[in-house]
């Protein structure tokens, strides 16, 4: 079984929510961000999602965009990321990493090459951005032979046609964008959501995940009495860039700021 | 070179190259619809809206009368004997694009996409721009619609254009500068993207060339091929007989592919697209995906050729034309090279300013920067052909825009 799996179905077994960080590997520098992922574990962390660099990144605000300019910066590439992720499981072989980014880096190392290194790295899932299920034909078979889960957007634009295909197709978790929009932009509305949520129940086991707009504990708890799991990054990258001048502090202030979301949500 | 996707271009046979892209919208290996799950509904909102009016005699009437009386077309097919004789070769004919209100050859597409915009009840538009052409094209259908205008232009472009850009405000569109990235045509197109999901419901994004994703590459063609229509019932009727070659610049190839595609099943027809050289490709400094044979890549939406480093992060670009800097191209033009249809040079900003100045003085008709890429090409091409042989330039848009840039370089301040 897939770590993913495996984290899920304990967090079910519990009655609790799943709490999923994201940050841009390789920001505010490379050196930093296996202290950050597993300071993110010791604050609550169930599954991490690793963002990859990228210098177009497209659906995202202007938040984590700056987070990839300074990774790139420092030369932030693929092969660092597997080299950071082999590096985090010689100490935690638990928490299920996911990487989440855009395809053109992925298209330039090859898709066979991706699947073998990232599956040898202990990477569990992997998030496409720009990459929707009718396109995934050869890279979606090649990430399950290699054990890895393909993780699928769903959108409250999502059609009903198109949200059965996405079940269908999807592994792991699916990654329900709560916003029209990109990245880091305004606050959710969780009965909304809650509405939106209620169809796909009907058509997946898989937990629904939810992201865009949550911010603090609150308004991560008020998520979660609706989601399977909750996902935070704007607010996460955030306190790193406000301390990309003195990383030290970055660690200690991810703890705080997740720590709140967990025992919000576990309340 | 990557392992994937794995397909060789160069052994399949693609049989007639007027019926891609196929219904997911791939032009072979390339093209596709690569994009965030948000948008995916309006795209396929829009696919559907498109096929349905694509063949509807209202809306090619409607669409005819338009670029008869508000673009004035037909452009004429023009002679341009004296710059012929001093070439010394081929005959050259000018596709006289520049004479299209608003100055290039955008607006045949703008008008296009204002009319799915009117029939969609959207109440705004969003554009990006590179050297201004697009944005003025949209500002000026968006204010004769009376739809609310908003252009996304990189900042280094707002700098380089500054007359379109005040063009653009007159016409009562917001012009945004990103400051992003390269601050050049792809962070506006990112920008753009950024607003489309933002706004989906109540905006219409009006992509000013034949990349993005599916259907954009169609449809933007489509509304350009009136440019290889007109230019084949011309040649037909002025020199009685189909041109030898065809040339036209290429960013994005939204003028060339509208130039050549309906010449495309005419195989004794050569074609040229020409692209930015920049420094020299030899430099790297330059906006060449296909001469210089970059990579496959996504970006925007599509698979093409495009400009990226080992990592896959996006190249910088560079050329003296705002409107050809841009890392990738069409993805119709990337199967056109592997089928060997086309041929994909480049120009580099010497040759093109060179190219300027000649046609400026030896035939009073001042190009854009772009369009002469195209002419610096014919430079190089009418003087292995035989005086009774025909080349067909698209002059996709005027130079009036360019004066600044060019009496700059002249060391110049107006």
């Amino acid at each position: 079984m897939n770590r993913i799996d495996q984290r899920f179905a304990t967090l079910k077994a519990q009655n609790r929510t799943a709490l999923i960080p994201y940050i841009t590997a390789g920001d505010p520098s490379p050196e930093y961000t296996v202290g950050f992922m597993h300071a993110l574990v010791d604050a609550g962390a169930d599954v991490i999602e690793l963002g990859v660099p990228f210098s177009d990144p497209m659906a995202d605000g202007p938040v984590i965009q700056k987070a990839c300019e300074r990774a790139l910066r420092h030369g932030t590439r693929l092969h660092h990321l597997f080299d950071m992720v082999r590096e985090f499981r010689r100490r935690d072989t638990d928490t299920p990493v996911v990487l989440m980014g855009y395809l053109n880096p992925v298209e330039r190392l090859g898709y066979d090459a991706f699947a073998q290194h990232a599956s040898e790295a202990g990477v569990d899932g992997v998030l496409v951005v720009d990459m929707p299920p009718e396109e995934a034909d050869e890279f979606g078979p090649l990430l399950k032979s290699h054990g890895l889960a393909s993780i699928f957007l769903l959108a409250p634009t999502t059609s009903e046609d198109r949200a059965a295909r996405i079940c269908a197709q999807g592994e792991g978790y699916l990654y329900y964008v709560s916003l029209k929009g990109v990245t880091g932009a305004a606050t959710l509305d969780v009965d909304a959501v809650d509405r939106q949520l209620t169809p796909l129940r009907r058509m997946t086991d898989l937990p629904l995940c939810v992201g865009f707009g949550i911010r603090d504990g609150e308004s991560a708890a008020a998520v979660g009495r609706v989601a399977d799991g909750v996902v935070v990054g704007s607010a996460l990258v955030n306190r790193i860039a406000e301390g990309a001048d003195d990383p030290a502090t970055i660690a200690p202030t991810l703890k705080e700021v997740l720590g709140d979301m967990r025992r919000a949500m576990d309340a | 070179m990557t392992d994937s996707p794995a397909t060789d271009t160069s052994v399949i046979d693609y049989g007639d190259l007027t019926r891609l892209p196929d219904a997911r919208g791939h032009f072979g290996p390339y093209g596709g619809r690569f994009v965030s799950e948000t948008l995916s509904f309006a795209l396929e909102d829009l696919e559907k809206t498109y096929l349905a009016l694509r063949d509807d005699p209202d809306f090619r009437a409607e669409f005819d009368r338009d670029l008869a009386q508000y673009v004035g077309r037909p452009s004429p097919l023009y002679h341009a004997e004296r710059w012929s004789a001093k070439l010394g070769g081929a005959q050259i004919w000018l596709k006289r694009e520049d004479l299209n209100h608003t100055g290039a050859h955008k607006v045949n597409n703008t008008i296009g996409q204002a009319l799915l915009a009117k029939k969609s009840g959207k109440p705004r538009v969003i554009a990006e721009t590179g050297a201004g052409q697009h944005g003025v094209a949209t500002a000026t259908v968006a204010a004769r619609l009376g739809l609310k205008c908003e252009v996304y232009m990189g900042a280094e472009d707002v700098q380089r254009q500054k007359v379109n850009v005040y063009r653009m405000r007159l016409l009562g569109a917001d012009v945004v500068p990103v400051e992003s990235g390269t601050r050049t045509l792809k962070d506006a197109m990112n920008e753009a993207l950024r607003d489309w999901v933002t706004n989906v419901d109540d905006t219409f994004y009006i992509i000013g060339t034949v990349a993005g994703p599916h259907p954009y590459p169609l449809l933007v063609r489509d509304f350009n091929s009136v440019v290889g229509r007109e230019a084949r019932a011309q040649s037909l009727e002025q020199f009685g007989r189909l041109p030898d070659a065809l040339v036209a610049c290429v960013g994005g190839g939204s003028n060339a592919l509208g130039l050549f595609y309906p010449f495309v099943e005419d195989r004794e027809v050569r074609m040229y697209g020409v692209e930015a050289g920049g420094d020299g490709l030899d430099t790297g400094r330059h906006a060449a995906p296909l001469a210089s044979n970059a990579p496959r890549g996504v970006l925007h939406g599509n698979r093409t050729y495009l400009m990226s480093d080992e990592g896959g992060q996006i190249a910088d670009t560079h050329s003296v034309s705002a409107g050809l800097d841009y890392p990738g191209v069409g993805p119709e033009h990337a199967l056109w090279k592997d089928v060997g249809r086309v041929e994909y040079v480049a120009a580099n900003d010497t040759e093109v300013l060179e190219a300027f100045r000649e046609l400026t003085r030896l035939e009073g008709i001042m190009p854009a920067l772009e369009s002469a890429h195209a002419l610096a090409h014919a430079k190089v091409l009418a003087p292995t052909m035989r005086p009774d042989q025909h080349i067909v330039v698209n002059l996709s848009g005027r130079g009036d825009k360019d004066i600044q840039t060019v009496a700059g370089i002249d060391g110049i301040q107006i």
